[in-house]
This record gives structure tokens, sequence and C-alpha cells, in this order.
């Protein structure tokens, strides 16, 4: 054990760091075209024609495609297709693609691009999921829910929840606002496909979900999936944003088809926005209803969000907007009611910490309002309600570890919160918000739940290498790295010795990619089995030269050993040797398939996961009353991932999620005017400078998971949600106002900030031991 | 044209309205150098031209004629990584590694300029977007170099 738990820096920065590593957008094929997407300027309307003869006659264009050629709808919910590669008949959003060139050089497929005619009649543009939540007189998709544009509804009532609020003590209510978020990775999304001669299509591209495109790409061209390969090289950055298989990968596909070519698609930053799927708009109302003494007794949920013009995980969105409100908090009674309504602005999608980031906003905020109404410290009353460990919540969610009373302990003594809470000067303010994610979603959604969720394949052959096929996809957070350092572990070899081969359909088995959390756990777990089934060969050739039981053999520093007789040893590859006589290469596997959990009703799988983070943050903040700028100094944040594998990814992955988490609350928007997107570039879509990040202190707090991987639960999701109401609530202990639109830019900080002052000045909010004086 | 590019002289005949970005990528085939933004506001395609950080997404081609250029394949050496590169490594300063070659130029320019503080540092990669990191960790590792370079 001398790889798992340590500080291992990542397996492919050395390539990374030197511009060495592959990109999609790096990859050229000989004979390679460029293609180009004609977008649509209308964000709904009916296609009444298309004119593309004077494009297709500019020099260089090879290839043409329309919507009408490949008209099969996609989607990465197997119930939700609605996505097409190229509009057919008519448009739905502006950005959205009409036609598809390629040419013999990026520039004359533009040229050509500029000569494409598209007439277009227009059609109501719904920009309000309010009123796509009514009567409509014109559906965004025919699939909608009734007359109106909603694409989804759910309904769901546990526990006595009338009952609950008409005994409550104390009911806060708070009607969150928040504006849509974008992933914004770094890398552009890319795309190269080669449909070779052979009939075999082969497509290279920045994906999380190279298992998902695969069947896409079979699905809507055609192909049988055998002939169909998907290679994800490098992925710089995710996040969500490439979790679904997307129209410009079909239609890279589709064009070298068409034109018996390669061809690259290399999306630019504004394209990047107008394929957004981030995070959806959202309007919601909490309600908590409390006793006394401060015991929660019930919950009410409602969220009404904003879609765009496609379903993308939205079905998965509307469930997790009120089911991950069930922890880490002990709630008796819960109802939640969560509307998805279509609009003609770029889809909404999955983004870091899916569907729970505004509901556990308010959630968050609200404990800090029912805190202020009781008259105790906000830290306390969390500790009061929260879940214990090894427990099922009433709407069926298996808990199992939860350290995250140790978490809050942990903050609130980091951040010397006793002394600060409500005692810093005014302008100064000190904030907590607790939360918890997933580790991977109990219920597969790309095949029947008979395969496993992840499968790792390992092979050993004379050089002592060992190569590891998997399917998860290492967008940057280090899966990859994590891979090599469970493998190397359990095989007893340096790190150096473990190659990680790019994941290729062709020879990695199915995983369901990188989303949901579920890559450390359920990976994580399959490469463990995988490595300890190889194990076992070179145990069992350990034994036949030294005629010592298997069994007791131990492995580590490139030997297997007796561990009471040391001298009886066999060296890694003398073992590899041996076990190989007569049989030529090693090789394994190992899987993982997450137990059966949940109840039987509808949508009872939704939320169900093997094992749950847990996370408590302290934030502070200074506010520039006079500018309305509010500035984060600090964050203690406590999080429960077990027992890490590697603590200087989860640290990078806490400090990460502050950074998107900050950008939500403090300034990020996808700013729309009816359905125009005003800011698609990073010029103007506005993320947390280098100068505006706090001071993060990362405390790693958990005991070991009993069933993942080491005792490993997630950290890429969970560290996200309690960074914003976190800050907000320090915010109200700074200047006693509470926030509750978002994004909180100076401006709007600065107009509340001025009608308080107005209405009679601006004070810090009392402490609880002086409310009864 | 001629230019000099991480040391080798090249002579390139670009169209007029060519940037330098696709110079190195597609001419050169220097694909180190990274398109994140097209306004100059990521920092991806940062090169430096005569040791002078560079947007190459705004930089036409025939604006460093006779020039010297340093791409991130000429950051590191025959020795190997640079002293920077390997502290972005051990200490996290990276994780999807799209933002890492413009982010070791701007540091190594930074670093060109004499000692700097961790202000100082912060602001020399303002510039330089990275969603992954929150960014503590690559000024983390460009302190280690500070003070490997120059005492504590």
């Amino acid at each position: 054990m001398t790889k798992v738990g340590n500080r291992i820096p990542l397996v492919d920065a050395p390539l990374k760091v030197a511009g060495t590593a592959t990109y999609a957008g790096d990859i050229a094929r000989s004979g390679m075209l460029a293609g180009k997407i004609v977008r649509s300027p209308e964000a709904h309307a009916r296609i009444l024609s298309i004119d593309v003869w004077e494009a297709a006659s500019e020099p260089g264009v090879a290839a043409i495609l329309t919507g009408d050629r490949y008209p099969v709808p996609f989607g990465v919910l197997p119930i939700t297709h609605d996505e097409t590669m190229l509009a057919v008949r008519k448009v739905r959003y502006r950005g959205e693609g009409v036609v598809a060139i390629a040419a013999t050089s990026i520039e004359a497929a533009e040229r050509a691009a500029r000569k494409v005619r598209v007439e277009y009649e227009r059609l109501p543009e719904y920009d309000d999921p309010e009123v796509s939540a009514g009567p409509v007189t014109e559906k965004i998709h025919e699939r909608a829910v009734g007359n109106t544009n909603l694409q989804k509804e759910v309904q769901q009532s546990f526990g006595p929840v009338d009952e609950a609020f008409r005994d409550a003590a104390h009911i806060v209510t708070v009607r969150g606002r928040f504006a849509g978020v974008t992933h914004a990775a770094l890398e552009p999304h890319a795309v190269v496909a080669d449909f070779a001669s052979d009939g075999r299509l082969t497509v290279w591209s920045s994906t999380q979900v190279p298992h998902y495109l695969h069947l896409a790409l079979s699905e809507v061209l055609g192909i049988p999936e055998h002939r169909v390969r998907v290679v994800k090289p490098t992925v710089g950055g995710g996040f969500g944003g490439k979790g679904d298989p997307f129209p410009h990968e079909l239609v890279a596909a589709a064009l070298s088809i068409e034109a018996q070519r390669p061809v690259r698609i290399v999306l630019g930053r504004e394209e990047v926005f107008y394929l957004n799927h981030g995070r959806h708009p959202t309007r919601n109302t909490v309600r908590i209803a409390a006793d006394a003494e401060g015991q929660l007794r019930g919950l009410d949920v409602d969220a009404l969000i904003d879609g765009g013009a496609a379903s993308s995980f939205g079905t998965v969105t509307t469930y997790y907007n009120g089911v991950l409100s069930v922890g880490p908090y002990h709630i008796p009674a819960f109802r939640y009611r969560g509307r998805r309504a279509y609009t003609n602005k770029p889809p909404s999608g999955a983004m870091r910490a899916h569907g729970s980031v505004n509901t556990r906003y308010s959630i968050e905020v609200g404990m800090d309002m029912l805190a202020e109404e009781l008259h105790v410290d906000p830290t306390e009353l969390r500790l009061r309600n929260f879940l214990p460990p090894d427990t099922t919540t009433l709407n069926g969610f298996r808990i199992t570890s939860n350290s995250v009373a140790r978490c809050l302990g942990a903050a609130r003594a980091r951040s010397e919160w006793t002394s600060k809470f409500r005692a810093l000067p005014l302008g100064e303010g000190i904030g907590v918000a607790c939360g918890f994610f997933i580790s991977g979603s109990n219920s597969p959604i790309h095949f029947t739940p008979k395969f496993p969720q992840s499968t790792v394949h390992l092979k050993i052959d004379v050089d002592g290498g060992v190569t590891v096929h998997s399917g998860a996809a290492d967008i940057g957070q280090g899966s990859d790295t994590v891979l090599a350092q469970i493998v190397a572990d359990v095989l007893g070899v340096g790190i150096d010795r473990v190659r990680v081969a790019a994941v290729d359909t062709d020879t990695a088995p199915v995983d369901l990619g990188s989303y949901s959390s579920r890559v450390t756990f359920m990976m994580g777990n399959a490469a463990r089995r995988a490595a300890e089934a190889m194990l076992a060969q070179l145990r069992n050739a350990a034994a036949q030269i030294t005629g010592q039981p298997a069994e007791k053999f131990v492995a580590a520093e490139d030997r297997l050993s007796l561990p009471d007789h040391p001298e009886v040893a066999v060296a890694y590859l003398d073992a590899v040797h041996a076990a190989m006589e007569h049989t030529g290469a090693l090789q394994s596997s190992g899987s993982y398939e997450s137990p059966r959990i949940g109840g039987d009703f509808k949508g009872a799988r939704a939320g169900t996961s093997p094992s749950y983070s847990f996370a408590a943050y302290v934030a502070q903040v200074k506010v520039d009353t006079d500018l309305g700028r509010i500035r984060v100094k600090n964050v203690w944040a406590a999080f429960d991932c077990g027992r890490p594998i590697n603590p200087l990814l989860v640290e990078g992955q806490i400090e990460g999620s502050i950074h998107m988490g900050l950008g939500q609350l403090l300034g990020e928007e996808m700013h729309y005017r009816g359905t125009r997107l005003m800011n698609p570039s990073l010029l103007e879509y506005r993320t947390i400078s280098p100068e505006d990040m706090p001071e993060v202190e990362c405390l790693l707090v958990g005991d070991a998971d009993p069933e993942g991987p080491f005792g490993a639960k997630e950290a890429g999701e969970g560290p996200l949600p309690p960074v914003l109401p976190a800050v907000a609530n320090a915010v109200y202990d700074a200047i006693g106002i509470r926030f509750l639109d978002l994004p909180l830019t100076p401006d709007k900080v600065w107009r509340a900030i001025e009608a308080r002052r107005k209405e009679g000045g601006l004070v810090k909010p009392p402490r609880p031991e002086d409310h009864d004086r | 044209m001629k230019l000099r590019v991480n040391g080798l002289e090249y002579e390139v005949h670009p169209p007029p309205e060519r940037l330098l970005v696709d110079l190195l990528r597609e001419d050169l085939h220097l694909t180190g150098t990274k398109r994140g933004c097209e306004d100059g506001s990521c920092g991806a395609c940062t090169v430096l031209v005569d040791r002078e950080p560079r947007h190459a997404c705004l930089t036409l081609a025939h604006m460093v004629e006779g020039r010297d250029v340093t791409t991130i394949e000429g950051a590191s050496s025959s020795f190997g990584l640079s002293s920077l590169q390997r502290a972005l490594i051990e200490n996290g300063g990276l994780q999807c590694g799209f933002c890492a070659p413009g982010m070791v130029l701007a540091v190594e320019a930074c670093l060109l300029r004499g000692k700097p503080t961790r202000e100082e540092i912060r602001e020399a990669i303002a510039g330089n977007y990275c969603r992954c990191t929150g960014y503590a960790k690559i000024v983390d590792a460009a302190e280690k170099v500070v003070r490997e370079r120059w005492g504590p």
C-alpha cells in the first residue's frame, strides 16, 4: 500500500505541461477536411427553404449536409431523444445547426457558409419557463406535456407534510432565483471523424461519455455498433459540458461519410456558448418547518427550471432539484414539485453538482434564517439535525459512511467560528453551509441494468508493463491517475509500470463515462478487482517457483514475498514470466455493479447511490459597502470523501469547485435578453480571476467508506454546492441583507445596501443571545 | 518571411490574414499552443516574442517576421522539463492541462523580469484562464520556483 492515499501527481501531467498531450483539435489525418456548421440566427422558426447551390460551387467544398439527410433524433437519456444533428424543418434556438459544410480548408468552409441561404418563418418565441408551463400556441417539441411546453413534471410526497407545516412552531420560506451558468471549460469542443474505405467509422472527440457517443453514432448514422469506434484523446475540461453526445460530433461523422475523407470540426468559443448544456436558470421556493427546539419537521420544495430547447439530462435534473434535498439533514416529511420547461434558448443540461446547487442554496440560506428565528447559532442548528451514518432517508436513499458532523466541527474550529460569528465589524462576516452528493447514480442509463456499470481489463506481457483498458473518461480530474494508483498498489509495482490506455471503444470495456461523480467509486472498484484477479495469477506463479502457499504472498516493491519469511521472495518480473509460460500475455478483468437501492415508486431510483459525500464549509467575507463588491477572503472547506485515494487531486477538485461556485454566486451569468444570449464570450462571461480567489483551506475529514475502493467516495461535485450559501450567509452576517437573486453582482448588492440605508441604516444582525434583551 | 521559433529558423509564406496561432499549429505543426477564446481573454495561446508574452490569437503571423518566438515546445530543454514545469506537476498546478502551455510561458516571462511577490505572480497569470484549479496551486508552484531561484 504505497500509492493509494498519497499525493501522486497526474500521470499525464508531464505531457500536458510540455504541450505534447494530444487533444482532439490537435489531431490531423491525411486528407483531412475542415467542417463548419451554419447556425440559425432565429430562436424559433420554421425552415421554409435552404439554398446551398452557391455554397456548393465555392472552391474546395467537398460535402454539404442538411438536417433531412440524418433526421434520427438522439439524446443522452434513452427516454428523451429530442435533438437532431442539424435542424429538421424548424429551428428551436438561436445557434442551432442548420447546414454543415466540409471543405479543404476552414477558410473555404467559412466562405461557403456565408453563401448558404436559409428562409425562415418566425414562430412565437418562449423565453420564460412560467409562460412555457401554461397553455401555449406553439409547442417547441411535440413531446412536450399536453398543450404546454413543459418537458417534465415531477410530484413527490413522503411522510406527513401537511401536518408538519400545520403544527410547526417555525416556518421559513425562501424564494430563490438563479441565472443560468455554463461550464466554460477551456478547451472548446473538437472532433475528428474518419469514415474509412473499410466501412468503419472512427471518431476522436473531446467527450466525457465515449460509449454514449458510440451508441448515438450507430443509431443516427445507421452503422452497426461494432463498426463504430470512438477514441477519447486528452480532454481539456468537461464539468458536464462534454457529457452528452453532441450534434457536431454526429455532423463530423456524417460529413466524413459524404466526403469519404476525414473531417475535423473545432468549435469556436461563441459556438460553445450556444451549445451550452449548462446549469438551468431556476426559480425555486423552499419552505422549511421546524418545531420549537429547532428539529426539522418538514421540507417543501418547488422548482421551475428553464431547460432551453432540448431535454439533454433534463429529466434527471428535474428529479435532482428535489430529491437531493433529503440530506444532510434528517427530514421526516418531504414534498416536491419540479417542472422543467422547454424554451427557445440553448439547451440546459448537466453541470458540476448537477441539479443540486440551486435548491441547496435556498435550503442553506433557509437554515440560516431558521437559526435566527430560533435564536441559535446556525452551526448548532445544523448539528441538531444531521442525518446519522448508516440510515435510510424517507425516500429510500441508503446512507452509509457519513462524517458531516465532524466536517462541521473541523470547519468551525479552523475558522475560529465562535469568536467571529456576529462579532466582526460591520461589512465583515462569516457564514456556514453544508451539503452532500452522490458517488455515482445507481441506475445505469446507457443500457439495461444487467451489465456492470464499470469494467476494467488489465494486460501484462513480457515487458512487465501493465496496460489498463478502461472506458472511464479522464477529463482532467485525474481518473487515469487514480486507476494507475490502484492497479500499482494491488500489484505492488511502481506506478511507472502502469500505462493507462486512451479510451478506445474497440479495446476498452463499456463504461458509463464521467458524470454523476461515479468514476472513482465505480471504476475504482472495478480496477481493484481486476488487479486482484491479476495478482492471483502472479501469486500462483510465486507458489510454483517456491513451493509455498499462493495466498500467503504479498506484493510490494516489485516483488512477491512471505511477510513472515521475507527471504522467500520472487521478483515481480520472474513471477510474470513464470505465469506466462504456455499461456502468453496475462489478462484479467474486474467489474462493478452497484447494489439495488430505493423504493418502488416512480422516480425511486433518482438520487440513489452506493454512497454519498458530505461537506461543511465556512466562508469569511468583506463587503465593500460603498461599491457593493463582495470580497471572499477565506473558505474553510471540510469534506468527507471517505479515505481519499489521492489528497492532491481531491484538493484540486475542492479548490476548482470553489472557483466555479463563487463564479455562479458572484458574477457568472448566461445573460439573456428575451431568447438572445448577450454574452457568448469569455470576455463577457465573467469568471473569478486569480486575484479574486479566496484563501482556501481543504480539510479532508472522513472515515473509510465500507464499499468505496480503499474506502474512497466522490470528490468531483459535492465540493461545489456549499460554497454559494456559505458566502451568502457570511454576507448576511456582514451587512444584514439576504440575497436570493443570483448572481450577486456589485450593482445589485450596492442597490440593496443603498435601499437599506434609506430604510434606516445598515447594521449587523443581532447575536443569537442578544435577541431576548 | 523568416522567423525563429524555439531557436530554429523557419522560412514561411503565410497569407496576410494568417494569425500566429494558426501559423504555429497548422503550418509548423506546433500544436502545444492552444486556442481557447479568440479574443485575448483566456491566454491559452500565450507565446513569448523576444521574451515578452503575446497572445498568438491576436498576433498576425507577419508581425513576428524576423523575431524570436518561444512556444511551449521550447519551454523545456534537452535537460528535460523546466523547474517551473516540474513544480506545476508536483503541486497539482494543472488538471485538464489546456491552460498549461500558456500558463507556463506567462509565469516564465514573469520570472524573467526578476523575483516576483505572490501578488505579482497572481497579476502575471491574471490573463490566463484556468477553469480547473482555482489558481492557488499554480501560484504555489510558481512560488516554489521563486524560492529555489532566489531563496525565501
